[in-house]
Formats: structure tokens, sequence, C-alpha cells
């Protein structure tokens, strides 16, 4: 056998991670499809929306949440689904690389994607309904990058589970969605005070409940990760 | 080889290994051994549970009972077993939007192969496909394809190599790029376990032969002696 060094955790996580994301670039068609997803809710919900019957200021951070919600998950579904095309995912898994590895790389490369569609998203949000973003956008990114952790986590393993089923579609947001109003619901709830106008003390414990969720999420699901890989 | 020795460089070992299928055995008790440089070629019709038992010894599938190792490290065991080994499957394992090259250079990092750049240019060569190296792999033919694919499982010099219909869509320069690798492989002293439906080519390269049906190894022994026309005889009459 040729020399060789095992690749740590963290080493073959970002090796996944680079490889997704240089997939996702190259093709683009996972990134577009959540990109006008993401584009097209905003429009929809501005013009269902009636400004004499609910103030800006209350419908923005809804908005931005189901927006980000479902958008995700159109990047989570293509997260494993990419490989399953030529069977690409045996070669991960006989590879010598911890398997969650494998997770954290997935985890890692859809944290970008979604990321991504919320970098356009939430300046869209800000044209759209008027937001006073400014003032607060620090913060706001924060809790979006927060929030968007959890998503992921969950979202990653729920992907690797549902990819294998004939109604992956279907089953990754039915068993993500319950598992996402933790994480949504403090994100909603810190953003709309912000967007109120009010100090950043005031959604601390929104905040630590996010990061609570997160921390629990990242590692439950890193753990959960090997079994779901299992035949 | 001495049986001693033999035992004692054992790369390959199955000890009734079992694997169902939702109450269906799709391998039913499979025994048998490889020392380094061998190699057991299995033949059988379509649905005999020859991938199956790959997928076991690659530890990609678990056995419902029995047991198998690697290098005497019992299955599906951690990253030292999978990094001796090298799988070629029905499927080519490579992502389409990457180019060979890449395809080739990711398997290399993943089994922490040094320069890993010139290793996965060094197996696209030897497999002679070097000069599509920067071509996305979606543009190959399926033949070249099969030839990446490979180099893939290749570029880490595995002491196992799991072979399930290898040269499946190769045309004939690609047929024998494949032979003087397996070849020059077993001359280092690794393990092949090759699943074909073609005779002649499995007896070319195989110290062992096998005949699998309905999950069991109905016939097993050493090549040597073997008549390739004779056995295609009896090979066409036990599964007919």
């Amino acid at each position: 056998m040729r020399e060789a060094r095992p690749l740590s955790l963290a080493a073959a996580a970002l090796l996944i991670a680079r490889k997704d994301l240089a997939i996702e670039f190259r093709t683009r068609t996972a990134f577009f499809s959540a990109v006008v997803f993401a584009l097209l809710g905003i429009v929809i919900f501005y013009f269902a929306w009636d400004p004499t019957a609910v103030a800006t200021i209350d419908l923005a951070p809804g908005v931005l949440w189901v927006i980000f919600t479902f958008a995700g998950l159109l990047g989570l579904h293509r997260s494993f689904g990419i490989e399953l095309a030529d069977r690409a995912i045996d070669g991960l898994l006989g590879a010598p690389i911890p398997r969650e590895a494998i997770y954290l790389g997935k985890a890692l490369a859809n944290l970008v994607f979604v990321g991504a569609v919320e970098a356009i998203a939430i300046p869209a949000v800000a044209l759209f309904y008027n937001m006073p973003f400014g003032g607060q956008g620090l913060a706001i990114v924060a809790i979006a990058l927060l929030a968007t952790i959890g998503l992921v986590a969950v979202g990653t393993l729920f992907s690797a589970m549902a990819v294998n089923t004939h109604l992956a579609e279907l089953l990754l947001p039915m068993l993500s969605l319950p598992f996402f109003v933790p994480v949504v619901m403090p994100a909603a709830q810190a953003t709309a005070r912000l967007l109120a106008g009010r100090p950043v003390a005031e959604v601390a414990s929104w905040i630590r409940i996010l990061v609570a969720f997160d921390i629990a999420f990242v590692v439950a699901c890193m753990l959960a990760f090997p079994f779901t890989l299992e035949e | 080889m001495p049986e001693a020795d033999r035992a004692l460089r054992l790369a390959v070992e199955a000890r009734d290994l079992v694997r169902s299928f939702a109450g269906r055995r799709a391998v039913d008790g499979v025994s048998f051994a490889l020392a380094g440089g061998e190699c057991l070629a299995v033949f059988g019709p379509n649905g005999a549970g020859k991938t199956t038992l790959l997928r076991m010894l690659a530890g990609l599938l678990k056995p419902t009972a029995g047991s198998a190792s690697i290098g005497g490290v019992s299955l599906p065991g951690g990253p030292e077993v999978r990094a001796a080994v090298g799988l070629i499957s029905h499927a080519s394992m490579l992502y389409a939007a990457l180019t060979a090259r890449e395809n080739v250079e990711l398997a290399a990092r993943m089994y922490g192969v040094r320069e890993s750049r010139r290793a996965a240019l060094a197996a696209l060569e030897r497999m002679r496909v070097a000069d599509r190296a920067e071509t996305p792999v979606r543009a190959l033919s399926r033949g070249l394809q099969q030839r990446v694919s490979v180099a893939r499982a290749m570029v880490h010099e595995p002491d196992v190599v799991l072979l399930d219909e290898p040269f499946t869509g190769l045309d004939a320069a690609g047929a024998a790029a494949l032979s003087d690798v397996l070849v020059e492989l077993r001359s280092h002293g690794a393990a092949l376990v090759l699943v074909t439906h073609n005779i002649d080519e499995g007896l070319s390269l195989a110290t062992h032969a096998a005949i699998m049906q309905s999950g069991r190894f109905v016939r097993v022994e050493e090549r040597e002696g073997l008549d390739a026309a004779s056995y295609a005889a009896s090979y066409r009459e036990l599964v007919s």
C-alpha cells in the first residue's frame, strides 16, 4: 500500500465541504433555484400583504424566516442527492475518514449555501418592505448565522435519512420542519424586536436559546449520523 | 505457497458470511480465504449474490451472520481497514461535475496519499486516460468514465482490491490497461476478488475460481490445472 497519512476529522470535513461547493459552483442549479424561490416568495408575500391591516414591522420577520426555511430545504435536499448519482456515496463510505467528517463537511457546505441565499434575500426583504436593517444589521446577520447553523445541522441529518427513500422530496420537509421550529421561533422573535428598534440586550435570551439549540443539534446529529448510513 | 506461510499472510477471509434482505438470503454461508498476491474469480448468474458479497467485504454492508476480515482485522473495522481496500463497482462512484483529475485527486486526498495530485495523474496515466484529465466526467464516454473509476479505486495502491464486473464498458485498450494494473498489483502482493460473468477474463487473472449460485459457493477450486473451455462448459451446465 502507498505511504499515506490519515486525515483528521476537520481536514476530511473541509475536503468534503470544498468538493460539495465546487460541484454547486459548477452546476449552480440548486443555488439559482433557491435564490429564485426566495425572491419569488418575497414578491408574493409583498403583493398578498395588506399594508392597512398588518404593519411592515410585524410582517417582515415572519416572511424572512419562512423564506429562509423553505429555500434552505432546496439546498439540503441536494446535499445527499449529489451522492446518489453513480453511487458516489460508496466512495465516501469506503474512504478511511470518520463518518462524522462526512456529516460535518456536508453541514459546512450547506451552511455556506443557505448563507449565500440569505445574503441575497435579506437585502431583498429590506428593499421590498423598506425595513431599517442598517442600524441593527450586524446583530441580524449574527442571528441569521446562528439560526442557519441549527437549520443545517438538523436538515443535513434528515437529508441523509431521506435521500434513499422514494419520497425524499416529501420526507425531508416532513422530518425537518418540526425540528426547525425551536430554531426559527427565537430567530424570528429576535429579528422582530431588532427591527422594532429594541436594543440588542433585549434579545439576548433569544440568542442564548439559539446557541443552546445549535450546540444540541450539532452534537446530537453528528452522533446520530453514522447510523443513518448503515444498510 | 506453504499453508503455514499462507495462513500468516491472509489478506481476505470470509467465514460463513450471510446477508439477508427482507428474509431472503442474498449471500448464504460463503467462506473463503485469500493471501496477498492471490486472486479469487467469482462467477455466477445475475442475482447470485456476488455484488452483495463484495459490498460486505468493502465494509459497505453489515453481514446478517458470519464474519469477514481484511488483513486480520474483523469487518466492518475502522479507517485503517478501509484504507487497505479498493473497490470497483457497477457504478463509477464519480462526480459528473468534477474533472477526471479532480475525482481521482479527491480520492487520493481522502486516503491521505502524499502528493495527491501527482498520484492522481499517475493513476490516470496507468489507465491511459491522462490526456482527458481536465475533462469533466460528464463529458467522458462510459468507457472512459470506467477507466477513471478504476484509477480512482487504485490511486492509493490498495492491499485488497474488490472488482465487480470491472471490464464492463471498457474497450480493448481500457481492458488491457486494467489487466496490466491488476497484474502489477498482484505482483506487489495485493489480493484480488474479481466478480465477473466472463470466464476467460476471470480465469486469466485468477489463482482461485468459484461459482456462486443462490448466495452460495457451489464450486471452489484452485485455478492451476483448470481448463478454461471445460470450466466454461461446466459453469453453463451448473447455472442453466
